[in-house]
Protein backbone atom coordinates (compact mmCIF):
# COMPACT_ATOMS: atom_id res chain seq x y z
CA UNK A 1 0.00 0.00 0.00
CA UNK A 2 1.78 2.84 -1.64
CA UNK A 3 0.32 6.29 0.11
CA UNK A 4 1.96 8.12 -3.59
CA UNK A 5 0.43 6.19 -5.35
CA UNK A 6 -2.94 6.38 -3.87
CA UNK A 7 -3.09 9.92 -3.51
CA UNK A 8 -1.86 9.82 -7.48
CA UNK A 9 -4.64 7.40 -7.75
CA UNK A 10 -7.28 9.56 -6.00
CA UNK A 11 -5.83 12.85 -8.25
CA UNK A 12 -6.78 11.25 -11.45
CA UNK A 13 -10.32 10.90 -10.51
CA UNK A 14 -10.02 14.03 -8.31
CA UNK A 15 -7.87 16.77 -8.90
CA UNK A 16 -8.57 18.46 -6.28
CA UNK A 17 -7.94 15.83 -3.22
CA UNK A 18 -6.09 18.05 -1.39
CA UNK A 19 -8.06 21.09 -1.16
CA UNK A 20 -10.58 19.03 -0.02
CA UNK A 21 -9.02 18.18 2.90
CA UNK A 22 -9.69 21.26 4.31
CA UNK A 23 -12.65 19.99 5.14
CA UNK A 24 -13.40 16.52 6.71
CA UNK A 25 -17.11 16.52 6.13
CA UNK A 26 -16.73 17.52 2.43
CA UNK A 27 -13.47 14.74 2.02
CA UNK A 28 -15.96 12.52 3.26
CA UNK A 29 -18.56 13.19 1.10
CA UNK A 30 -16.31 13.04 -1.62
CA UNK A 31 -14.55 10.13 -0.61
CA UNK A 32 -18.22 8.51 -0.48
CA UNK A 33 -19.00 9.29 -3.80
CA UNK A 34 -15.54 7.96 -5.15
CA UNK A 35 -16.46 4.40 -3.14
CA UNK A 36 -17.42 3.14 -6.37
CA UNK A 37 -14.48 3.40 -8.10
CA UNK A 38 -11.49 2.88 -5.40
CA UNK A 39 -10.97 -0.46 -3.78
CA UNK A 40 -10.96 0.32 -0.06
CA UNK A 41 -7.37 -0.08 0.54
CA UNK A 42 -7.22 3.07 -1.46
CA UNK A 43 -8.46 5.45 1.36
CA UNK A 44 -6.08 8.02 2.70
CA UNK A 45 -4.87 8.43 5.90
CA UNK A 46 -7.64 11.42 6.55
CA UNK A 47 -10.60 8.97 5.81
CA UNK A 48 -8.81 5.97 7.44
CA UNK A 49 -10.09 7.77 10.85
CA UNK A 50 -14.11 6.86 9.36
CA UNK A 51 -12.38 2.79 9.48
CA UNK A 52 -11.68 3.04 12.67
CA UNK A 53 -12.56 -0.48 13.76
CA UNK A 54 -10.92 -1.61 11.19
CA UNK A 55 -7.75 -0.15 13.13
CA UNK A 56 -6.51 -0.72 16.14
CA UNK A 57 -5.60 2.75 17.22
CA UNK A 58 -8.76 5.68 17.37
CA UNK A 59 -8.37 8.48 15.25
CA UNK A 60 -7.67 10.60 18.22
CA UNK A 61 -4.61 9.11 18.80
CA UNK A 62 -3.47 9.41 15.50
CA UNK A 63 -4.70 12.47 15.53
CA UNK A 64 -2.17 13.17 18.28
CA UNK A 65 0.59 11.83 17.02
CA UNK A 66 0.29 13.78 13.77
CA UNK A 67 -0.38 17.25 16.02
CA UNK A 68 2.65 16.34 17.72
CA UNK A 69 4.18 15.61 14.15
CA UNK A 70 3.08 19.03 12.95
CA UNK A 71 4.19 21.48 15.94
CA UNK A 72 7.52 19.97 15.49
CA UNK A 73 7.39 20.87 11.65
CA UNK A 74 5.81 24.26 12.00
CA UNK A 75 9.02 25.10 14.56
CA UNK A 76 11.72 23.72 12.20
CA UNK A 77 9.54 25.56 8.91
CA UNK A 78 8.89 28.83 10.76
CA UNK A 79 13.49 28.34 11.49
CA UNK A 80 14.24 27.99 8.01
CA UNK A 81 11.98 30.22 6.84
CA UNK A 82 13.43 32.73 9.36
CA UNK A 83 17.02 32.13 8.24
CA UNK A 84 17.09 31.88 4.93
CA UNK A 85 17.60 35.46 3.56
CA UNK A 86 18.99 36.63 6.95
CA UNK A 87 22.10 38.28 7.32
CA UNK A 88 24.22 35.55 8.77
CA UNK A 89 22.52 33.42 6.19
CA UNK A 90 24.08 36.08 3.07
CA UNK A 91 27.70 35.05 4.43
CA UNK A 92 27.29 31.46 3.27
CA UNK A 93 28.19 30.11 0.47
CA UNK A 94 26.41 29.62 -2.43
CA UNK A 95 26.03 25.32 -2.16
CA UNK A 96 24.96 25.82 1.60
CA UNK A 97 22.46 28.38 0.49
CA UNK A 98 20.55 26.23 -1.89
CA UNK A 99 20.90 23.30 0.64
CA UNK A 100 19.52 25.23 3.35
CA UNK A 101 16.80 26.81 1.17
CA UNK A 102 15.63 23.18 -0.13
CA UNK A 103 15.60 22.22 3.38
CA UNK A 104 13.14 24.62 3.88
CA UNK A 105 10.96 23.86 1.29
CA UNK A 106 10.87 20.31 2.70
CA UNK A 107 9.93 21.39 5.92
CA UNK A 108 6.90 23.59 4.50
CA UNK A 109 5.69 20.98 2.49
CA UNK A 110 5.51 18.90 5.79
CA UNK A 111 3.78 21.68 7.31
CA UNK A 112 1.28 21.59 4.52
CA UNK A 113 0.99 17.55 4.18
CA UNK A 114 0.58 17.48 7.74
CA UNK A 115 -2.20 20.08 7.56
CA UNK A 116 -3.56 18.33 4.57
CA UNK A 117 -4.09 14.92 6.31
CA UNK A 118 -6.00 16.41 9.77
CA UNK A 119 -7.59 19.15 7.96
CA UNK A 120 -9.87 20.39 10.77
CA UNK A 121 -8.26 18.32 13.45
CA UNK A 122 -5.16 20.15 12.99
CA UNK A 123 -3.31 22.24 15.84
CA UNK A 124 -2.41 26.10 14.78
CA UNK A 125 1.36 27.31 14.22
CA UNK A 126 2.01 28.07 18.05
CA UNK A 127 4.16 31.52 18.30
CA UNK A 128 8.09 30.60 18.18
CA UNK A 129 10.56 32.20 20.05
CA UNK A 130 13.75 30.82 18.37
CA UNK A 131 16.59 32.72 20.87
CA UNK A 132 15.19 29.86 23.36
CA UNK A 133 13.52 32.82 25.42
CA UNK A 134 10.54 30.50 26.08
CA UNK A 135 8.85 34.20 24.68
CA UNK A 136 11.12 36.58 25.80
CA UNK A 137 13.11 37.42 22.68
CA UNK A 138 16.10 37.20 25.24
CA UNK A 139 16.96 33.57 24.94
CA UNK A 140 20.72 32.25 24.70
CA UNK A 141 20.47 32.19 20.61
CA UNK A 142 19.70 35.66 20.41
CA UNK A 143 21.39 36.97 17.52
CA UNK A 144 20.79 33.52 15.24
CA UNK A 145 20.22 35.66 12.75
CA UNK A 146 23.21 37.50 12.19
CA UNK A 147 25.41 34.55 12.97
CA UNK A 148 25.25 31.37 10.32
CA UNK A 149 27.50 28.80 12.49
CA UNK A 150 24.87 29.31 14.79
CA UNK A 151 22.17 28.48 12.28
CA UNK A 152 24.03 25.72 11.92
CA UNK A 153 24.50 24.41 15.13
CA UNK A 154 20.00 24.79 15.64
CA UNK A 155 19.66 23.22 12.67
CA UNK A 156 21.37 20.13 13.59
CA UNK A 157 19.85 19.91 16.88
CA UNK A 158 16.52 20.23 15.33
CA UNK A 159 17.08 17.89 12.50
CA UNK A 160 18.40 15.46 14.55
CA UNK A 161 15.68 15.72 17.43
CA UNK A 162 12.91 15.36 14.97
CA UNK A 163 14.66 12.28 13.91
CA UNK A 164 14.15 11.27 17.35
CA UNK A 165 10.86 12.29 17.76
CA UNK A 166 9.04 10.41 14.59
CA UNK A 167 11.06 7.13 15.87
CA UNK A 168 9.49 7.82 19.27
CA UNK A 169 5.96 7.70 17.67
CA UNK A 170 6.07 5.26 15.22
CA UNK A 171 4.50 2.75 17.39
CA UNK A 172 1.75 5.05 18.37
CA UNK A 173 0.39 5.03 14.74
CA UNK A 174 1.76 0.92 13.96
CA UNK A 175 -2.14 0.01 13.36
CA UNK A 176 -2.69 2.69 10.70
CA UNK A 177 -0.51 2.02 8.04
CA UNK A 178 -0.75 4.24 5.60
CA UNK A 179 0.28 7.12 8.62
CA UNK A 180 2.85 5.38 9.86
CA UNK A 181 4.59 4.64 6.55
CA UNK A 182 3.84 8.19 5.71
CA UNK A 183 5.74 9.26 9.16
CA UNK A 184 8.04 6.45 8.33
CA UNK A 185 8.76 8.85 4.87
CA UNK A 186 9.15 11.69 6.61
CA UNK A 187 11.47 10.98 9.42
CA UNK A 188 14.30 9.63 6.69
CA UNK A 189 13.87 12.51 5.17
CA UNK A 190 14.72 14.91 8.46
CA UNK A 191 18.04 12.25 8.72
CA UNK A 192 19.23 13.07 5.51
CA UNK A 193 19.00 16.30 6.23
CA UNK A 194 20.69 15.99 9.50
CA UNK A 195 23.34 14.19 7.57
CA UNK A 196 23.40 17.12 5.33
CA UNK A 197 23.79 19.99 8.12
CA UNK A 198 26.24 17.79 9.75
CA UNK A 199 28.61 17.75 7.24
CA UNK A 200 28.21 21.98 6.54
CA UNK A 201 29.16 22.27 10.08
CA UNK A 202 32.06 19.87 9.99
CA UNK A 203 33.20 21.88 6.73
CA UNK A 204 32.63 24.64 8.86
CA UNK A 205 34.57 23.51 11.73
CA UNK A 206 33.56 26.59 14.00
CA UNK A 207 31.30 26.32 17.36
CA UNK A 208 32.87 22.52 17.75
CA UNK A 209 34.02 21.18 21.14
CA UNK A 210 37.81 20.16 21.08
CA UNK A 211 37.72 16.51 20.77
CA UNK A 212 34.75 16.11 18.90
CA UNK A 213 34.42 15.17 15.53
CA UNK A 214 31.26 16.03 13.62
CA UNK A 215 30.14 12.85 11.10
CA UNK A 216 26.53 12.70 9.59
CA UNK A 217 26.01 10.07 12.32
CA UNK A 218 25.51 10.90 16.27
CA UNK A 219 28.73 9.57 17.88
CA UNK A 220 27.62 8.76 21.24
CA UNK A 221 25.91 11.65 23.06
CA UNK A 222 28.39 14.32 21.50
CA UNK A 223 26.62 17.39 20.28
CA UNK A 224 29.43 18.42 18.09
CA UNK A 225 28.23 22.20 19.50
CA UNK A 226 29.95 24.39 21.44
CA UNK A 227 27.97 27.40 22.26
CA UNK A 228 28.35 27.58 26.04
CA UNK A 229 25.11 30.00 26.75
CA UNK A 230 23.19 27.19 25.18
CA UNK A 231 25.16 23.75 25.90
CA UNK A 232 22.68 22.49 28.75
CA UNK A 233 19.93 22.93 26.64
CA UNK A 234 21.29 21.30 23.60
CA UNK A 235 22.80 18.37 25.05
CA UNK A 236 19.19 17.13 25.75
CA UNK A 237 18.42 16.47 22.53
CA UNK A 238 21.66 13.89 22.35
CA UNK A 239 21.37 12.75 25.76
CA UNK A 240 20.75 8.68 25.53
CA UNK A 241 21.93 8.35 21.81
CA UNK A 242 25.30 6.55 23.16
CA UNK A 243 23.33 3.39 24.36
CA UNK A 244 25.14 0.16 23.24
CA UNK A 245 22.04 -2.54 23.47
CA UNK A 246 19.87 -2.81 21.59
CA UNK A 247 16.39 -4.92 22.13
CA UNK A 248 18.51 -6.90 24.91
CA UNK A 249 21.10 -7.43 22.41
CA UNK A 250 24.68 -6.08 23.60
CA UNK A 251 25.87 -4.73 20.37
CA UNK A 252 29.31 -3.99 21.38
CA UNK A 253 32.03 -6.14 19.84
CA UNK A 254 29.31 -8.32 17.88
CA UNK A 255 30.43 -10.22 15.70
CA UNK A 256 33.83 -8.56 15.49
CA UNK A 257 32.02 -5.46 14.47
CA UNK A 258 30.91 -2.39 16.43
CA UNK A 259 34.16 -2.25 18.63
CA UNK A 260 33.92 0.88 20.36
CA UNK A 261 31.19 2.14 21.84
CA UNK A 262 31.55 5.37 19.33
CA UNK A 263 30.98 2.68 16.65
CA UNK A 264 28.25 0.86 18.17
CA UNK A 265 26.18 4.30 19.14
CA UNK A 266 26.56 5.38 15.78
CA UNK A 267 24.88 2.60 14.04
CA UNK A 268 21.83 3.40 16.07
CA UNK A 269 19.68 6.35 16.31
CA UNK A 270 17.96 7.00 19.62
CA UNK A 271 14.46 7.70 20.04
CA UNK A 272 12.76 10.21 22.59
CA UNK A 273 9.56 10.24 24.24
CA UNK A 274 7.08 12.92 23.13
CA UNK A 275 7.48 14.57 26.91
CA UNK A 276 11.12 14.62 26.19
CA UNK A 277 10.89 15.98 23.12
CA UNK A 278 8.46 18.93 24.29
CA UNK A 279 10.36 19.75 26.82
CA UNK A 280 13.44 20.19 24.45
CA UNK A 281 11.58 22.19 22.18
CA UNK A 282 9.73 24.15 25.26
CA UNK A 283 12.40 27.32 25.76
CA UNK A 284 11.30 28.09 21.49
CA UNK A 285 7.65 28.38 22.18
CA UNK A 286 6.09 31.12 23.63
CA UNK A 287 3.95 30.58 26.21
CA UNK B 1 4.94 -9.12 -6.72
CA UNK B 2 6.06 -11.71 -4.73
CA UNK B 3 5.44 -14.61 -6.50
CA UNK B 4 7.78 -13.46 -9.42
CA UNK B 5 10.90 -13.64 -6.25
CA UNK B 6 9.96 -17.47 -6.10
CA UNK B 7 9.18 -18.70 -9.63
CA UNK B 8 12.53 -19.37 -12.05
CA UNK B 9 11.14 -18.17 -15.32
CA UNK B 10 10.57 -14.99 -14.25
CA UNK B 11 13.42 -14.26 -12.69
CA UNK B 12 15.29 -12.00 -15.38
CA UNK B 13 18.72 -10.15 -14.46
CA UNK B 14 17.97 -5.86 -15.26
CA UNK B 15 20.05 -6.43 -17.82
CA UNK B 16 18.60 -9.49 -19.70
CA UNK B 17 20.78 -12.62 -18.48
CA UNK B 18 19.85 -14.84 -15.78
CA UNK B 19 20.89 -15.65 -12.39
CA UNK B 20 23.34 -18.09 -12.02
CA UNK B 21 21.58 -21.01 -10.71
CA UNK B 22 24.76 -23.13 -10.18
CA UNK B 23 25.59 -21.62 -6.95
CA UNK B 24 22.61 -20.39 -5.50
CA UNK B 25 23.29 -23.08 -2.21
CA UNK B 26 26.50 -21.79 -1.95
CA UNK B 27 27.26 -19.43 1.28
CA UNK B 28 29.88 -16.62 1.67
CA UNK B 29 32.25 -18.09 4.70
CA UNK B 30 30.95 -15.52 7.07
CA UNK B 31 31.20 -16.43 10.92
CA UNK B 32 28.19 -18.71 11.64
CA UNK B 33 27.49 -20.53 7.96
CA UNK B 34 27.86 -23.60 9.61
CA UNK B 35 25.29 -22.87 12.19
CA UNK B 36 23.29 -21.55 8.99
CA UNK B 37 23.59 -24.45 6.92
CA UNK B 38 21.48 -26.35 9.64
CA UNK B 39 19.06 -22.92 9.35
CA UNK B 40 18.34 -23.31 5.69
CA UNK B 41 17.10 -26.87 6.24
CA UNK B 42 14.81 -25.93 8.57
CA UNK B 43 14.10 -23.04 6.81
CA UNK B 44 13.29 -24.41 3.89
CA UNK B 45 12.28 -27.84 5.21
CA UNK B 46 8.72 -27.63 3.35
CA UNK B 47 10.51 -26.83 -0.37
CA UNK B 48 13.09 -29.44 -0.10
CA UNK B 49 12.25 -30.91 -3.09
CA UNK B 50 11.63 -27.98 -5.00
CA UNK B 51 14.90 -26.09 -5.68
CA UNK B 52 13.89 -23.25 -7.06
CA UNK B 53 12.43 -21.79 -4.56
CA UNK B 54 15.48 -20.33 -2.64
CA UNK B 55 15.90 -19.23 0.38
CA UNK B 56 12.96 -18.65 1.86
CA UNK B 57 12.57 -15.59 4.22
CA UNK B 58 9.65 -16.94 5.87
CA UNK B 59 6.70 -15.13 7.66
CA UNK B 60 5.85 -13.09 9.99
CA UNK B 61 7.75 -10.98 12.06
CA UNK B 62 10.72 -13.12 11.79
CA UNK B 63 9.97 -12.92 7.67
CA UNK B 64 11.10 -9.26 8.07
CA UNK B 65 13.48 -9.75 10.19
CA UNK B 66 15.24 -12.09 8.13
CA UNK B 67 14.06 -9.77 5.07
CA UNK B 68 16.36 -7.15 6.97
CA UNK B 69 19.41 -9.43 7.71
CA UNK B 70 19.61 -10.00 3.91
CA UNK B 71 19.58 -7.03 2.93
CA UNK B 72 22.34 -6.15 5.53
CA UNK B 73 24.33 -9.27 4.71
CA UNK B 74 24.53 -7.40 1.33
CA UNK B 75 25.41 -4.03 2.44
CA UNK B 76 28.28 -5.14 4.77
CA UNK B 77 29.80 -7.28 1.77
CA UNK B 78 29.92 -4.45 -0.04
CA UNK B 79 31.09 -2.02 1.91
CA UNK B 80 34.02 -4.58 3.38
CA UNK B 81 35.01 -4.71 0.27
CA UNK B 82 34.86 -1.18 -0.73
CA UNK B 83 37.07 -0.88 2.72
CA UNK B 84 39.88 -4.05 1.89
CA UNK B 85 40.75 -1.82 -0.65
CA UNK B 86 40.01 1.76 -1.25
CA UNK B 87 39.06 2.90 -5.15
CA UNK B 88 41.76 5.06 -6.62
CA UNK B 89 41.54 9.03 -5.23
CA UNK B 90 40.00 8.02 -2.09
CA UNK B 91 40.28 11.23 -0.06
CA UNK B 92 41.15 10.68 3.71
CA UNK B 93 37.87 11.93 4.68
CA UNK B 94 36.04 9.42 2.14
CA UNK B 95 38.02 6.45 3.81
CA UNK B 96 37.41 7.77 7.01
CA UNK B 97 33.28 8.00 6.33
CA UNK B 98 33.03 4.62 4.18
CA UNK B 99 34.86 3.13 7.24
CA UNK B 100 32.15 4.48 9.43
CA UNK B 101 29.31 2.87 7.36
CA UNK B 102 31.31 -0.30 6.85
CA UNK B 103 31.20 -0.65 10.77
CA UNK B 104 27.59 0.35 11.05
CA UNK B 105 26.13 -2.03 8.56
CA UNK B 106 28.46 -5.22 9.61
CA UNK B 107 27.47 -4.04 13.14
CA UNK B 108 23.46 -4.45 11.50
CA UNK B 109 23.92 -7.62 10.40
CA UNK B 110 25.81 -9.35 13.18
CA UNK B 111 22.95 -7.37 15.23
CA UNK B 112 19.96 -9.18 13.06
CA UNK B 113 21.69 -12.65 13.17
CA UNK B 114 21.55 -12.29 17.32
CA UNK B 115 18.03 -11.24 17.03
CA UNK B 116 17.05 -13.48 14.97
CA UNK B 117 18.69 -16.60 16.79
CA UNK B 118 17.57 -15.22 20.17
CA UNK B 119 14.15 -15.11 18.59
CA UNK B 120 13.54 -17.99 16.38
CA UNK B 121 17.18 -19.81 16.14
CA UNK B 122 15.38 -22.37 13.48
CA UNK B 123 14.58 -19.51 11.01
CA UNK B 124 17.01 -17.59 10.74
CA UNK B 125 18.14 -17.41 6.72
CA UNK B 126 21.89 -18.37 6.18
CA UNK B 127 24.81 -15.91 4.88
CA UNK B 128 23.69 -15.40 1.15
CA UNK B 129 26.44 -15.44 -1.73
CA UNK B 130 27.08 -12.03 -3.05
CA UNK B 131 27.70 -11.15 -6.41
CA UNK B 132 29.54 -7.90 -7.44
CA UNK B 133 31.09 -8.48 -10.14
CA UNK B 134 29.38 -5.22 -12.05
CA UNK B 135 31.24 -3.33 -10.20
CA UNK B 136 34.82 -1.86 -10.29
CA UNK B 137 35.82 -1.27 -7.45
CA UNK B 138 38.83 0.91 -8.42
CA UNK B 139 36.84 3.10 -9.64
CA UNK B 140 35.03 5.78 -7.30
CA UNK B 141 32.11 6.36 -9.62
CA UNK B 142 31.42 2.64 -9.70
CA UNK B 143 31.61 2.10 -6.23
CA UNK B 144 29.69 5.52 -4.80
CA UNK B 145 27.18 4.86 -7.50
CA UNK B 146 26.56 1.41 -6.21
CA UNK B 147 26.68 2.99 -2.43
CA UNK B 148 23.97 5.43 -3.42
CA UNK B 149 21.58 2.28 -4.71
CA UNK B 150 22.71 0.44 -1.77
CA UNK B 151 21.05 3.05 0.92
CA UNK B 152 18.52 4.19 -0.85
CA UNK B 153 17.56 0.61 -1.48
CA UNK B 154 17.82 0.05 2.25
CA UNK B 155 16.08 3.47 3.28
CA UNK B 156 12.90 2.68 1.11
CA UNK B 157 12.82 -1.25 2.11
CA UNK B 158 12.77 -0.11 5.88
CA UNK B 159 9.79 2.65 5.17
CA UNK B 160 8.05 -0.15 3.10
CA UNK B 161 9.13 -2.92 5.49
CA UNK B 162 7.60 -0.75 9.30
CA UNK B 163 3.76 -1.52 8.24
CA UNK B 164 4.16 -5.03 7.77
CA UNK B 165 5.00 -5.94 11.12
CA UNK B 166 2.48 -7.18 13.64
CA UNK B 167 0.96 -4.55 15.81
CA UNK B 168 1.38 -7.10 18.88
CA UNK B 169 3.94 -9.13 20.28
CA UNK B 170 7.40 -8.28 19.51
CA UNK B 171 6.23 -6.25 16.57
CA UNK B 172 6.62 -2.76 18.12
CA UNK B 173 9.80 -3.43 19.47
CA UNK B 174 10.70 -4.32 15.82
CA UNK B 175 9.26 -1.40 13.97
CA UNK B 176 11.43 0.82 16.57
CA UNK B 177 14.38 -1.02 15.99
CA UNK B 178 13.75 -0.62 11.85
CA UNK B 179 13.26 3.39 13.19
CA UNK B 180 16.70 3.24 14.47
CA UNK B 181 18.34 1.80 11.53
CA UNK B 182 16.54 3.17 8.99
CA UNK B 183 17.50 6.95 9.99
CA UNK B 184 21.15 5.55 10.17
CA UNK B 185 20.86 4.41 6.67
CA UNK B 186 19.27 7.79 5.13
CA UNK B 187 22.35 9.61 7.36
CA UNK B 188 24.71 7.29 4.90
CA UNK B 189 22.22 7.77 1.78
CA UNK B 190 22.42 11.75 2.24
CA UNK B 191 25.83 11.59 2.77
CA UNK B 192 26.36 9.27 -0.31
CA UNK B 193 24.81 11.41 -2.52
CA UNK B 194 26.38 14.12 -1.43
CA UNK B 195 29.98 12.72 -1.92
CA UNK B 196 28.20 12.07 -5.56
CA UNK B 197 27.32 15.42 -6.09
CA UNK B 198 27.30 18.05 -3.39
CA UNK B 199 23.58 19.37 -2.60
CA UNK B 200 21.38 16.15 -3.27
CA UNK B 201 21.52 14.78 0.00
CA UNK B 202 17.74 14.53 -0.46
CA UNK B 203 16.81 14.86 -4.37
CA UNK B 204 14.27 12.83 -4.02
CA UNK B 205 12.12 14.65 -0.97
CA UNK B 206 13.14 17.51 -3.20
CA UNK B 207 10.85 17.07 -5.82
CA UNK B 208 7.84 15.30 -4.11
CA UNK B 209 5.06 17.42 -3.33
CA UNK B 210 4.79 16.20 0.31
CA UNK B 211 8.71 16.23 0.97
CA UNK B 212 8.26 12.50 1.51
CA UNK B 213 10.91 9.45 1.10
CA UNK B 214 10.07 6.90 -0.50
CA UNK B 215 8.93 3.43 0.59
CA UNK B 216 9.13 0.00 -1.46
CA UNK B 217 7.86 -3.35 -0.89
CA UNK B 218 9.71 -6.35 -0.19
CA UNK B 219 8.86 -7.56 -3.88
CA UNK B 220 10.40 -4.08 -5.29
CA UNK B 221 12.83 -4.10 -3.22
CA UNK B 222 13.99 -7.66 -3.81
CA UNK B 223 13.90 -7.43 -7.81
CA UNK B 224 16.53 -4.49 -7.98
CA UNK B 225 18.81 -6.21 -5.29
CA UNK B 226 19.04 -9.98 -6.89
CA UNK B 227 21.65 -8.98 -9.62
CA UNK B 228 23.57 -7.90 -6.60
CA UNK B 229 22.45 -11.88 -5.12
CA UNK B 230 23.61 -15.26 -6.73
CA UNK B 231 21.73 -16.87 -3.48
CA UNK B 232 18.07 -16.94 -4.81
CA UNK B 233 15.76 -15.70 -1.99
CA UNK B 234 11.79 -16.38 -1.81
CA UNK B 235 9.38 -13.47 -0.13
CA UNK B 236 6.57 -15.22 -0.46
CA UNK B 237 5.93 -16.25 2.57
CA UNK B 238 6.11 -12.33 3.84
CA UNK B 239 3.18 -10.29 5.47
CA UNK B 240 1.95 -8.13 2.29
Amino acid sequence: MNFQNIVNEIEKVDPEVYDRFDSRRNAMKKFANLSGKLALAAVPMAVASMFSKAYGQTPAEVNNVLNFALTLEYLEAEFYNNIVGSAGFLTAPSAAQTALTNIRNDENKHVAFLKSVLGMAAVAKPTFDFTGGSGSGTGPFAGYLANYDVQLAMAQTFEDTGVRAYKGQAANVKSNRVVLTAALNIHSVEARHASHIRQMRRGRNNVIPAGQTVKPWITLKETGIDFPAANAAIQKSYDGEEVTTQAGVNILNLGGSFNTAAAASQGFDEPLTREQVLSIVTIFIAP
Amino acid sequence: MSKMISSKDEIVHPHGSNISQVSRRKFLGYAGAVAGFAAVAAACNKDDDDDNDGVNLGSGDVGILNYAYALEQLEAAFYERVVSSFYSGASDLEKEYLTDIRNHEVGHREFFKAAITAAAPSQIIPALEVDFSSINFNDRTSVLGTAKAFEDLGVTAYNGAGQLLSTSGNGPTYLLLAGQIVSVEARHAALIADLISNGTFASYANSDPNGLDQARTPAQVLDIAKSFIKTKINASNLPS
